[in-house]
């Protein structure tokens, strides 16, 4: 077993097979992409609602979150498809932008509040009203300790996008597994490299948003005066 | 009436409720396995951090980023199709929890590691000076401390492992999110169905994140 490297390269490393993957890369990313960037617009609402003292925004934002926080994306991926006429990759971004929301806004939540209090009253000495308090005070302090867990969330995301698999959407997970059902894969080792080639660019991807994460992490950290 | 909510329709998931109820359970089963391995993996990997042996290190930290990097989809995709071609043969309950668990301990064991961290050390120097071995003030002193701090983001980790025990669904796993997904495209019922998983998960997850989020609150207000 597992002599045979050479000849399960020259199976796996074909144009053919590449390009088909390349395609299901560029679909993930393009799902990541898209979801990540939505989720930040709604998400960030989301956390402002949750955080008013308006008491029907507050309970909307926080039903919304609670709900979809404890469900499995993967039901929120299933009825998007089959409930909706959205294309695949369109059903699996509102899927993703659904669910991603809700983590972002607590993210947001817990940057905000992170803020210590005494600089609302700060800030109000000063005669800043409250957009301009959130704005030009609160905000800025509050992305020193949200921009590491929103970076951490974009590996997370990537990740989900292989929930898309399930309803058969053309992206990474799916390619590859489409791919290993090919007459051509056969072997144990050409299953394995598939899978490691596969596994390899997620990794790959993901470990430079996670390098990231970790220094802004740090640097969150070395700035906070207690 | 008709549409995708139609009496019907909700009638026709009633009469079958049986199949997702032990779909339900299966999940319960799956997660509650894949839960107390995770804790192992957990406390194992974590502890091992804490020493200076640079290859365990090593080891320790490539299990980690390899299983947080890749997709759980993919790793699952790997038990199924590449360890039969092995001559293991497990069923899609063990690869479940096995995977699960592989996936969630790389995170149990981050939040062992910094909860053990958080612990000041001037405990374990105490411990040391009134002549405890390491492993004991790590199990009367050090990890009774630590349980108090990993345990609301090990909470979270658990609503994590139950949704993502979903995952099974592409292996056919006979979890919930199998029976909906199966259930629903035989019957071309689509809307009571998932409503009714949705709330199903609901029932397990809530609790459990309310708890978790309660613990958090606490333990802000004692620090």
């Amino acid at each position: 077993m597992f002599s045979n490297w050479a000849h399960a390269f020259s199976v796996v490393f074909t144009p053919k097979i590449l390009l088909y993957l390349g395609q299901g890369l560029l679909n993930t990313l393009y799902i990541a992409a898209v979801s990540i960037t939505l989720s930040l617009v709604f998400g960030t609402i989301l956390g402002l609602m949750r955080n008013t003292k308006e008491k029907l925004l507050q309970t909307i934002a926080a039903v919304y979150i609670e709900v979809v926080r404890n469900i499995p994306l993967l039901l929120f991926i299933i009825a998007m498809r089959f409930m909706t006429r959205l294309p695949p990759l369109e059903s699996g971004i509102a899927a993703l932008t659904v669910f991603t929301s809700a983590i972002v806004a607590e993210i947001v939540r817990g940057g905000l509040n992170s803020v210590a209090k005494g600089q609302w009253e700060a800030a109000t000495s000063q005669g800043f009203n409250r957009v301009q308090t959130m704005w030009y005070i609160i905000i800025p302090q509050a992305l020193r300790s949200i921009r590491s867990p929103l970076i951490s969330q974009f590996v997370t995301t990537i990740k989900d996008t292989s929930f898309c698999a399930v309803v058969g959407t053309y992206e990474l997970s799916f390619t590859s597994k489409i791919v290993a059902a090919h007459r051509t894969i056969v072997t144990a080792e050409d299953i394995v490299l598939l899978y490691l080639l596969v596994a390899l660019i997620y990794y790959v991807i993901n470990r430079v948003f996670s390098g990231i994460a970790r220094r802004e992490r740090g640097n969150a950290m070395k700035g906070v005066v207690r | 009436m008709s549409g995708p909510f139609s009496l019907h329709n909700w009638q026709a998931w009633f009469s079958d409720w049986s199949y997702f109820a032990g779909g339900f359970l299966r999940t319960l089963y799956i997660s509650l396995l894949g839960l107390v391995f995770t804790l192992v993996i957990g406390l194992v990997v974590g502890i091992l951090l804490c020493g200076k042996n640079r290859g365990v290190l090593a080891l320790c930290r490539g299990y980690m980023s390899f299983f947080q990097n890749t997709p759980l989809v993919i790793q699952v995709f790997i038990y199924y199709n590449v360890l039969p071609k092995l001559g293991i043969r497990l069923g899609v309950i063990a690869i479940g929890v096995l995977g699960l668990a592989l996936y969630t301990g790389a995170y149990a064991a981050d939040i062992v590691h910094s909860a053990i961290k958080a612990v000041p050390t001037g405990q374990l120097e105490a411990a040391h000076s009134q002549g405890f071995s390491y492993l004991q003030s790590m199990i009367h002193i050090i990890l009774p401390q630590a349980i108090k701090i990993g345990l609301p983001p090990m909470t979270n980790q658990a609503v994590n492992l139950i949704k993502n025990s979903s995952v099974l669904a592409v292996i056919a796993g006979g979890e919930l999110m199998y029976c909906a997904d199966s259930w629903s495209g035989d019957n071309l019922i689509y809307g009571p169905t998932f409503v009714m998983t949705g709330v199903l998960y609901l029932c397990i997850c809530l609790p459990i994140s309310l708890f978790a989020r309660r613990m958090e609150k606490r333990s802000v207000r004692n620090v």
